[in-house]
């Protein structure tokens, strides 16, 4: 075991390096971040723009040729030197700092709604299988179309007229409005550890329902076609002339059984959950990861963009490493190897 | 019915010796998008204590679903009438928690594939000392010490450190085996095999039939082994039952049916099996296919593949009726012209394409034929 | 004794038999959402291409804002004076050809890298299962989004780089569907029969996957549909002045709780027709191609 996880960290290494020279180049189609204000300089001041257009390109370190600069930005962000923001209109923001604040606020994010849609969602999906074509089956089957039907920013739009509405309800009886729907507290949390929660609550709880409906949609849609197909193998069948009971033969048998497929299909949309976690934050109004990434994808900040997409990477290979040291705890037939 | 009338002769007559399992018109249906699929029609027979039945057929003629029906295995939507009583209870309708008292218990089943029989993800050893653990209230360690007991019985090695491996790490005979041993680990009355060794080689099948000729000794059970391999009926089996197209079509010893067969099906299967003299000749198959369960025309189902048809076999289904002795029952009408047929010229002729052909092969003279 | 030959009769007790094209045919004519959800997109596809062409106004301001919905404007005017039906009739156009165009790309690459790497595996199964991995760890919506940036919201090359980024979910699940029937014994015949790699590989192992291609294929429309309109309502995909669904539900949504909340309502309509219709289609046809056994009627 020890040595996959060992042989699995030096292919990631590898992949994490050549992915980070192919970001390089992307960030390099972006374009240019400095023209538009060096076009404004030139505009402004003709004659003395020249010399500090060449500061700026050089302090952003954007005057040396393409392999020169991937190599400096390479060493520079193994070693925690991230760069900074490199538009010259505004003051340096360090891109460390910024990055690694936002990833807090949206892993938390991100790990709360995969594991409760994972968790609702395999239960919900269990007894879906058991009684089909049941009334409950039928509303969760009608609920799961709706919300592959419904993008996500939909959902999460809806999600928050509902909490403006709920909070002019609380407001009308006479309460404090409690849900958050824009914007995610600055300072944090304050107050006593039972305040603090109810804020953690209010803050977290609609982009948390948001996120999670079309993850849990998709994973009881799986964990029923899964149990579907476990339901119909003969091992099954077996118990059942065993005599084992039936809460036992489901549960027990085919429950280990269907959870196989269901953490392949989870470990791969970590990506998505990122991906989702970004559109939602817009949604909702947070500095995370996604406002981040829009507004410095809009100024062609390259160093943000780098970050953002190696931590990204990072991320997702450490998930889909625990997703498959967990798939061999749950299935004997398989050997790391 | 009269059907039943003819049977129940045999049965009152038998139940002196210990009737284990008494079927009467077991009859099993499936809705379909085509149309109702009558899969058993009308099936009756007792299965005595330490009997060996076995039931042949080929692929859908009702063999399977019937003893599938008389576990309670069938989907919901599976229609079953009939009666089919085990230790003076009925069980057809038998309320859910009471059946399962007598799966794995008083009627255990082995089922084909021993490859997918087994689940995946846990040790042979829990999932034997769970079926102990089903029926008897027992610890972890008494379970586990019976699936030991059980593993040894059946002749799997090294029982103890057997019980810990995964059902991917053993053959497909010692998984046989291991379905084997959960089969009996409960002291079964009947043991129900379901074609146990079809998917196995012929040396690991004559393994697997010599634990279960050793078993039913040792346990008293009786057994009902269905197959489609004659010869695995004659090894191990007392009694036969052949079944076609959802009914029984003939019934008796094994002994007396092998020898004396008296419905033309069962006479076809007979002489379709390559053998040492038939070296040169051709092989004479049944020509034909087995009607479909959904339209059923009236009369013997057989009659379209039966060289004997004729036309009061198109009108009427025929009754089991007795045949040479007792006990040995066939459905067919002209079962005395059977008697008085040579087995190999029955289907010989049909198999060919031209009669003329195939006579000489026989050492018979074309000219001695009549129309 | 002499031998009594009858001739067996000719009495066939079968159902009759049926191709498999129309089974499956009939199998998806008989499931109703699968119905609904083809014809309401053949409705769709109409409405975007052929009402596009037929329908007088532009996507350009042309009209007084907020009007309310009338016979020259069925859905109205937005708040920037723009026929809300032009509007929309642009969206699902966009909407759908971007879908097809991801699709058509994905099923390329996905089948044609699947196949490959499953069926000559070694090095190249590797090498492709690498590149894979590779894929998955890059942030789709960062390239994408870049690349619209750079092509300034260009439908094609948002298109493009969508099927560029998501091609590999279905790559693997080819590639385990060509490691199984690589071993079956029509493939063994071909190749006794002097077939080369590349034949066996497109003639004979392809075609078994169909089905699993169909579906995959149907569903990542409905699936481009929706990641296009997201990608837009971040701001970027589709830019202005061009229009897609997505910008659309961005500029419409701060109007919920005003008196024009219909502008938002009309869009989320249509991108819910989109995808759902799609998503019924594409269940139809996995329920048609393959059936459960057990599927009896109730």
């Amino acid at each position: 075991m020890v040595s996959y996880i060992l042989r699995r960290i030096l292919v990631s290494v590898v992949l994490l390096l050549v992915a980070s020279f192919l970001c390089f180049l992307l960030v390099q189609a972006l374009g240019d971040p400095i023209a538009e204000w060096a076009a404004g300089m030139r505009q402004r001041n003709p004659n003395g723009a020249d010399a500090a257009i060449a500061a700026a390109y050089q302090r952003a370190g954007l005057d040396t040729p393409l392999l020169s600069r991937y190599w400096t930005w390479l060493t520079g962000f193994v070693t925690g030197n991230w760069g900074t923001t490199v538009n010259p209109g505004q003051t340096a923001v360090e891109v460390q700092p910024k990055i690694m604040h936002s990833l807090w606020i949206t892993i938390r994010l991100v790990l709360t709604a995969e594991l409760l849609a994972i968790a609702l969602g395999a239960v919900v999906g269990v007894f879906s299988a058991v009684k089909r074509n049941s009334f409950w089956d039928y509303v969760l089957t009608a609920f799961s179309f709706l919300m592959f039907a419904l993008p996500l920013f939909c959902v999460g739009v809806l999600l928050k007229i509902g909490g403006i509405q709920f909070n002019n309800l609380l407001q009308a009886n006479g309460m404090d409005r409690w849900l958050v729907t824009a914007g995610y507290p600055p300072g944090g949390f304050t107050g006593s550890f039972g305040n603090q929660v109810v804020q953690y609550a209010g803050v977290y709880l609609l982009p948390t329902l948001c996120l999670m409906a079309i993850s849990f949609a998709l994973y009881s849609r799986y964990e029923r076609a899964s149990m579907l197909d476990v339901l119909g193998a003969d091992y099954i069948r077996t118990a059942h002339a065993k005599g084992v009971s039936s809460k036992r033969v489901i549960w027990k048998h085919a429950f280990r059984n269907a959870l196989i497929p269901l953490v392949t299909v989870g470990s791969l949309s970590i990506g998505a959950a990122f991906a989702g976690a970004i559109i939602t934050e817009t949604v909702f109004g947070w500095q995370g990861m996604g406002y981040i990434l829009v507004q410095n994808v809009n100024r062609k900040e390259p160093y943000m963009i780098l970050a953002f997409m190696m931590v990204t990477a990072v991320f997702i290979i450490l998930f889909n490493l625990i997703a498959d040291i967990a798939y061999t705890l749950l299935d004997p037939r398989i050997r790391l190897d | 019915m009269a059907a039943s009338a003819d049977v129940f002769q045999f049965g009152e007559q038998a139940s002196s010796s210990g009737v284990a399992l008494s079927v009467r018109d077991l009859s099993v249906e499936f809705p379909t998008e085509d149309g109702t699929v009558r899969a058993v029609r009308n099936i009756s027979f007792d299965l005595h204590a330490g009997e060996v039945l076995g039931v042949v057929g080929e692929s859908g003629s009702g063999k399977s679903v019937s003893s599938m029906a008389l576990m309670g295995l069938l989907p919901k939507s599976a229609k079953i009438t009939g009666s089919v009583k085990f230790g003076g209870n009925e069980l057809i309708g038998l309320p859910e928690k009471q059946l399962r008292n007598v799966r794995g218990n008083g009627i255990a089943m082995i089922f084909q594939d021993p490859m997918t029989s087994l689940n995946p993800v846990y040790t042979v050893g829990w999932q034997l000392a769970e079926a102990y653990q089903a029926h008897h209230k027992a610890n972890k360690k008494q379970a586990w010490n019976r699936a030991l007991e059980v593993l040894e019985i059946v002749g799997i090695p090294q029982p103890d450190r057997r019980a810990k491996q995964y059902p991917f790490e053993f053959s497909g005979g010692m998984r046989q085996r291991v379905m084997i041993a959960m089969a009996v680990i409960n002291d079964p009355t009947i043991i129900i095999a379901d074609e146990p060794t079809t998917a196995l080689d012929v040396t690991v099948q004559a393994q697997v039939l010599d634990t279960l000729r050793q078993l039913k000794d040792e346990f008293s059970a009786a057994i009902i082994m269905i197959t489609h391999d004659l010869g695995v009926v004659t090894g191990i089996a007392d009694r036969v039952q052949v079944m076609y197209a959802g009914t029984m079509v003939e019934t008796g010893s094994v002994q007396s049916v092998f020898t004396r067969a008296r419905m033309p099906y069962t006479v076809g299967l007979l002489s379709s099996i390559p053998r040492a003299e038939t070296i040169g000749t051709r092989l004479t198959p049944i020509k034909g296919a087995p009607p479909s369960l959904i339209n059923m025309p009236t009369g013997c189902p057989f009659s379209p593949r039966c060289p004997l048809s004729r036309a009061d076999c198109l009108s009427v289904e025929p009754e089991l009726v007795m045949v040479d002795e007792i006990g040995h029952l066939a459905r067919c009408l002209h079962w005395d012209e059977v008697a008085a047929t040579d087995p190999r010229l029955l289907f010989a002729a049909a198999a060919a394409t031209d009669i003329d052909d195939v006579l000489p092969d026989l050492g018979i003279d074309p000219g001695l034929v009549t129309e | 004794m002499p031998v009594k030959v009858a001739p067996p009769a000719e009495r066939e007790f079968t159902v009759q038999a049926r191709s498999r094209g129309q089974v499956v045919f009939r199998r998806f004519i008989r499931n109703r959402t699968a119905l609904v959800g083809s014809i309401t997109l053949i409705l769709l596809v109409l409405f975007a291409f052929v009402g596009g062409l037929l329908w007088h106004a532009g996507i350009n301001p042309d009209y007084k804002t907020f009007e309310p919905p009338s016979a020259q404007h069925p859905f109205g005017t937005d708040q920037l004076g723009r026929d809300m039906l032009a509007l929309i009739i642009r969206g699902t156009q966009f909407s759908l050809l971007i879908a097809v165009v991801v699709a058509l790309l994905v099923t390329f690459i996905g089948v044609t890298l699947g196949a490959i790497a499953g069926y000559v595996g070694g090095a190249v199964d590797s090498l492709i299962n690498r590149v894979v991995e590779l894929m998955l760890i890059l942030p789709a919506i960062v390239i994408v989004g870049v690349m619209a940036i750079r092509f300034q919201g260009s439908w094609i090359m948002v298109a493009v780089f969508l099927g560029l980024t998501t091609w590999m979910t279905l790559t693997r699940v080819i590639r385990g569907m060509v490691l199984s029937l690589r071993e079956k014994e029509f493939v063994e015949a071909a190749k006794a029969l002097g077939a080369s790699t590349a034949r066996i590989i497109f003639k004979h192992i392809v075609p078994n996957c169909a089905d699993v291609i169909i579906v995959s294929a149907t569903l990542l429309i409905a699936q481009a549909v929706l990641f296009e309109a997201a990608l837009s309502f971040i701001g970027l995909g589709v830019r202005p002045p061009d229009t897609s669904l997505g910008l659309l539900i961005n500029e419409t949504q701060n109007y919920l709780p005003t008196a024009n909340a219909w502008l938002f309502w009309i869009t989320l309509l249509f991108i819910v027709l989109i995808s759902l219709s799609v998503n019924f289609m594409g269940d139809g046809l996995r329920d048609a191609l393959d059936p459960r056994a057990n599927r009896v009627r109730a």
